[in-house]
């Protein structure tokens, strides 16, 4: 397929497999067919395919055949204060693939002022010789200045990038005005890449931070006190609105809270072209932790926005994305370790902030959702895999079970019952924010590129030996819509003759403010101005409507004044 | 009653003989209506009832069943607002006038200070200008321009000392008033403190300005792109956030001018999630909507020019009035701020230089009535609700003002349900030559006003002497608004949670702000150098608070307290995270392990 070819890794080509006997889910329907692979690519579907000799055959009867899964929202190199999280690509990437993903799309995150190319490239170099499975990257916009226009064309065009993330939040670090994400969001529509958003008040924030920590607050329950709810919604709220007049379309990573979920979902049905995004630890856990007694425990639910104090919350997002309200899953997996959180022991707002979750999301959603009856296995697919790659323009090389896309594939045992635990789980940080949560549904084989990862248990990872996946522009998913609706959205003035009646004259008393602009002079420049003007403002002059204004007894006692220059220029006027 | 305290701030003796009866008319007040005659004097209420006992000599007014409500309080004029040197046509003289004839018989005015300049000159300057030319009560707002350090005191001395305790901020105008969010987040937090009302002027400055830029340089120039800058989303967008920074200080939040169904629907919503917030629609918003913008007549449309816009959806007056109707809208105020059309043609070649403002200030009972009680939407008790009472309580003028009570201020209105007027700018009182209500056909209208106790229209003619209106200064804190705050305060103390020092090892990160300052580049990969030591840290078999078996008792002791939701399912208590039992995995064999340097001691010995 033209899909292949950007860099060919020729130790998997080898690789012929064929799967048997179990049930094919994609997000449209499921069927019961065998699967062939070759090459790192599904080459046939069907029943009693003709197969070459000798080639691996794996039993899937009674199992779900499922595109692998695309986590949408990771930070495996995310930098903060000189130091990087515990989980990097390789460890990252390895937890990814023994949870079923198959492919994750990291953030690059510059430095602010710093070149974004730059960033990339570093980025591309640590994922290329890391990690174990496909990736792509969004790459986070820090600080906006008019010179990073070209960067985004480079990166759009050139580098196979076409999402990027704007901060509302880290006021003086990474904030940007609404003016700013008005500018950004209009250059993204025109390049054809998604403007992801990560969407709280960092004013209100930071206001409320040193109202916290001046109140003797310290602990990580300051770090969701600080950040409401209300502040993650107002966000989400303001940043559609800026779309919407950019006319761009929108994707709010990390939806947290029920308020902020409500209001994507209430911009969709006035037909907005806007996504969102809730993540294992949102879906799956809540924010009372914050309050726990073991600080360590505490401190690593930090994350931002925070997780939401209502218990209810899981659930409620589940049900959004049963029902297509928000329609993708990442994990924002970010994970520090405790000595790295404990750089904030004394001041929350120091807490690096991050997550883990990229190894529990799928078995987290089948288990809240699927199991529960809120969801079927297609749905599953979709929230978990195909919208992913459908925003993303990764559709249909991913996604999708189907001739020609790539061989990342999960059988999926919908009875397997997990603990989830620090003690098992394959990360290198010490805790899990899941422990002790059962869940139901797991992956038993995983397979990336056509090569088994996941089998019997063992993990059997290469570093190094995942792609780089470009990404083209304008995905027809996302762009269809707002390409017709820019056709649509042209405005138009309204043809007039032109205005010919008097014009108040402001020269003269523009010039007299603009020589005031000391705040002394507020006694009353305006009012030794006033004399000559009011007879100005009552004059009799003809509208181009009629004023009939001549007979009217109640302005007998104003001085009428004949309109200076008439129906000339107005350059006339004294 | 306590009333009688609020008076003799200012009285005028040249009122004060005027007794006057008003006989027959059934008295509505916003809680009920009633038949009773009422008797005046030196500009008070002095008795309510029948049969009263009054002075020889009386005079009278036979009000014959009609209806008699509380003056009209008009919450929101701009009656000398400057704009490039020029100020609004209808001064505090001329407009006071107008209002009267409607059945207002008081304003609150907003002070507009120079950005920049001192909000107290300006209130001198705008106090001087009423005192002088006013025709009914008068009250003032004061625009807080800019915010700096130093108004601060100059908003202590106006709350305390000059009886002023509401102040507007404006969340657009990039080109001067703009607050940001953190200085939105300062004023509301102080104000709150003050006992004031925060007014806000809600619109997103900021992408009004970019929509500015691009509708210009599409080269439309006509008062369209007035409404095409300042889409209602950009209203109902600052609506959320200004409730949104209220909710966080627990400050109340009135918005000004509400011209839009979405702006209305925030607050209503906000309203019924708790928020105490209030919204004014204007008479414009409630009379008439934005499709003149798209008029041929430059001058119609640019009649209409108002910020935020009127709403080109042509329901939107009728939704404003349902939701006034309901209580989710609370006062009606104007704007009124009246421009003459060779004013507003200083915009005739750019619409952002059209000077803002509609009138209302007349029109703005009947409208109601028209619009809303006429057509059944709410009684004549709301009615005095929202165009009276509401307003008074809100700033803090109640009973003295907003009700028919002993002791009340003699403002007074005989209502006429059945009169109906065709408003045109050829019998209006405004000194504009067009009105943006031309040719309404409205039903209600007033047949005699009374303010201070003084006939001031009558047989459609009006008797109004100029500068007899006076200040009516008032107090911070007003009961309606503050109640629910100061109870809300006490209940909302945030507590952190008690815990015992975290003691276990601390990433050492003093020297990498400092690595990192002098080399902002990100040129090759500074953190990569560092990664190796970091890494054999983060993997280290450390114990958290403790050895294994004692940390392993807060963990389990908090499981159990907070659980997870699923409650068919069980833990595995045996599954102790904070035990770190790193040892025995083999995944983690390929790792440098280093012991924890310090171990329990103390963190700061950590190298």
């Amino acid at each position: 397929m033209s899909y292949q070819g950007k860099k060919n890794i020729p130790r998997i080509t080898s690789d012929r497999l064929i799967i048997k006997g179990g049930k094919i889910v994609n997000d449209d329907q499921s069927f019961y067919a065998d699967i062939y692979i070759e090459d790192g690519i599904i080459k046939q579907i069907g029943e009693n395919l003709i197969v070459p000799g000798g080639v691996k055959t794996i039993d899937a009867y009674g199992h779900l055949v499922i595109p692998g899964g695309i986590d949408v929202n990771t930070c495996l190199h995310m930098p903060y204060l000189g130091m990087t999280p515990a989980d990097g690509f390789y460890h990252g990437t390895k937890a990814a693939l023994a949870g079923g993903t198959t492919m994750i799309i990291d953030h690059v995150l510059p430095e602010p002022g710093t070149s974004l190319l730059v960033a990339y490239d570093q980025w591309r170099e640590l994922a290329d010789s890391k990690s174990c499975c496909d990736y792509s990257l969004h790459v986070d916009i820090t600080r906006w200045h008019e010179s990073l226009t070209e960067e985004l064309e480079a990166l759009i065009k050139d580098k196979g990038v076409n999402s990027f993330l704007v901060f509302m939040a880290y006021k003086d670090k990474y904030q940007c005005t609404d003016s700013q994400m008005y500018e950004i969001f209009g250059i993204i529509r025109e390049l054809g890449a998604i403007a992801q958003v990560h969407a709280e008040n960092g004013d209100i924030i930071e206001e409320e931070q040193k109202r916290l920590l001046e109140s003797g607050i310290t602990g990580p329950e300051g770090h969701v006190l600080s950040r409401p709810e209300e502040v993650e919604t107002e966000a989400v709220y303001r940043a559609i609105t800026i779309a919407k007049q950019a006319n761009c379309p929108l994707y709010v990573t990390k939806v947290m809270s029920k308020g902020a979920a409500d209001v994507i979902a209430q911009a969709k049905r006035k037909g907005m072209v806007v996504y969102g995004e809730p993540i294992s630890a949102s879906l799956g856990t809540d924010g009372s932790h914050y309050w726990s007694k073991n600080w360590a425990k505490a401190a690593a639910f930090v994350t931002s926005p925070p997780l939401s104090q209502d218990t209810t919350t899981p659930d409620y997002l589940n049900s959004l994305l049963s029902c297509g309200d928000l329609q993708v899953t990442g994990s924002a997996h970010c994970t520090f370790s405790t000595a790295q959180k404990a750089v904030g022991k004394d001041n929350f707002t120091l807490i690096p902030e991050g997550t883990n979750g990229i190894e529990e999301r799928m078995s987290i959603i089948w288990d809240r959702s699927v199991t529960t009856g809120k969801m079927d296995e297609n749905e599953f697919v979709a929230v978990t895999s195909t919208n992913a790659a459908k925003i993303f323009n990764l559709y249909p090389r991913k996604g999708r079970i189907a001739v020609g896309s790539d061989a990342d594939l999960v059988i999926w045992n919908p009875k397997e019952m997990k603990i989830i635990s620090a003690k098992t789980h394959n990360l290198a940080i010490e805790y899990n924010i899941f422990e002790g949560m059962e869940c139901l549904g797991a992956p038993v084989v995983v397979m990336s590129q056509g090569k088994i990862i996941l089998e019997d248990g063992k993990l059997h990872v290469t570093e190094g030996s995942g792609r780089f996946i470009p990404r083209k522009t304008f995905p027809d998913f996302v762009y269809k819509r707002i390409k017709a609706r820019n056709r649509m959205a042209d405005i138009r003035g309204v043809p007039r003759g032109l205005y010919d009646g008097p014009v108040h004259d402001v020269t003269t008393a523009t010039k007299a403010v603009a020589s005031t602009p000391s705040c002394r002079g507020s006694s009353c420049p305006g009012k030794a101005q006033m004399a000559p003007l009011r007879n100005l403002h009552q004059s009799g002059f003809t509208l181009s409507g009629n004023q009939m204004d001549d007979h009217i007894p109640r302005r007998t006692t104003q001085r009428i004044v004949a309109p200076p220059g008439g129906r000339s220029n107005i350059t006339s006027l004294s | 009653m306590s009333v009688t305290g609020y008076q003799g701030k200012k009285s005028i003796p040249r009122i004060t003989s005027d007794r006057l009866l008003i006989k027959g008319g059934r008295i509505i007040n916003d809680d009920q209506s009633f038949y009773a005659d009422i008797y005046l004097e030196d500009g008070l209420i002095k008795q309510i009832g029948e049969n009263l006992i009054v002075p020889g000599g009386v005079k009278t007014i036979e009000a014959n069943g009609r209806m008699v409500l509380p003056g009209g309080i008009d919450v929101n004029t701009y009656l000398q607002k400057p704009y490039h040197g020029t100020t609004t046509v209808d001064d505090f003289y001329q407009g006071t006038m107008a209002a009267l004839a409607g059945g207002t018989t008081m304003i609150i005015d907003h002070v507009v200070p120079e950005p920049g300049g001192s909000l107290l000159a300006a209130f001198e300057k705008w106090h001087e200008a009423a005192d002088k030319k006013t025709c009914c009560d008068y009250s003032l707002h004061v625009d807080i321009t800019q915010w700096h350090e130093g108004v601060k005191e100059e908003l202590e001395i106006l709350v305390q000392d000059k009886g002023i305790t509401s102040f507007q901020v404006y969340m657009a105008y990039t080109e001067g008033f703009q607050m940001t969010d953190s200085q939105l987040y300062e004023a509301f937090t102080f104000l709150k403190g003050l006992g004031a009302v925060v007014q806000v002027h809600a619109e997103n400055g900021d992408l009004i300005a970019q929509e500015q830029n691009k509708i210009l340089s599409m080269g439309i120039t006509g008062p369209e792109g007035h409404v095409l800058s300042r889409p209602e989303e950009l209203e109902s967008e600052a609506v959320f956030r200004a409730i949104t920074i209220g909710n966080r200080i627990n400050c109340p939040v009135y918005i000004t001018k509400v011209m839009s169904k979405s702006a209305a629907d925030i607050i209503a919503q906000a309203r019924k999630k708790g928020a105490v917030a209030f919204g004014e629609p204007v008479t414009a918003s409630l009379g008439t909507d934005g499709t003149h913008y798209w008029s041929k007549n430059w001058s119609k449309a640019a009649a209409f020019v108002t910020s935020p816009p009127l709403s080109p959806d042509p329901t939107t007056p009728d939704h404003l009035n349902s939701l006034l109707a309901c209580g989710d809208l609370q006062v009606t105020g104007t704007a009124h701020c009246a421009y003459s059309t060779a004013q507003k043609a200083i915009g005739k070649d750019n619409f952002t230089l059209i000077p803002e403002g509609t009138n209302g200030i007349e029109e703005r009972m009947s409208i109601v009535w028209d619009k809303a009680v006429a057509v059944g939407k709410m009684d004549e008790n709301q009615f005095v609700a929202v165009t009276s009472t509401n307003a008074a309580k809100i700033f803090n003028l109640y009973p003295r003002k907003g009700r028919i009570a002993v002791g009340s201020d003699a403002d007074i209105v005989i209502w006429d349900p059945d009169k109906i007027k065709i408003i045109s700018a050829k019998t209006q009182n405004s000194a504009l030559e067009y009105n943006i209500f031309e040719g309404m056909e409205c039903r209600g209208g007033p047949l005699v006003v009374v303010s201070q106790g003084k006939i001031v229209f009558e047989d459609g003619k009006l008797h109004v002497l100029q500068g007899m209106g006076r200040f009516i200064p008032r107090k911070p804190f007003p009961e309606y608004v503050y109640q629910r705050i100061k109870t809300r305060n006490k209940r909302m103390e945030m507590l952190g949670v008690s815990r015992g020092m975290y003691d276990g090892p601390v990433y050492d990160v003093p020297a990498t702000p400092k690595y990192v300052t002098p080399s902002p580049s990100a040129k090759s990969s500074p953190t990569k150098n560092q990664s190796p030591p970091i890494r054999n840290l983060h993997q280290s078999n450390f114990s958290l608070s403790g050895e294994p078996p004692s940390s392993a008792l807060p963990w389990e002791a908090s499981r159990q307290l907070e659980g997870y939701n699923n409650t068919s399912k069980h833990y595995k208590h045996t599954a102790i995270i904070g035990a770190q039992i790193d040892d025995n995995i083999p995944r983690r064999s390929g790792h440098r392990i280093v012991n924890p340097p310090g171990g329990r001691s103390n963190i700061t010995s950590l190298g």
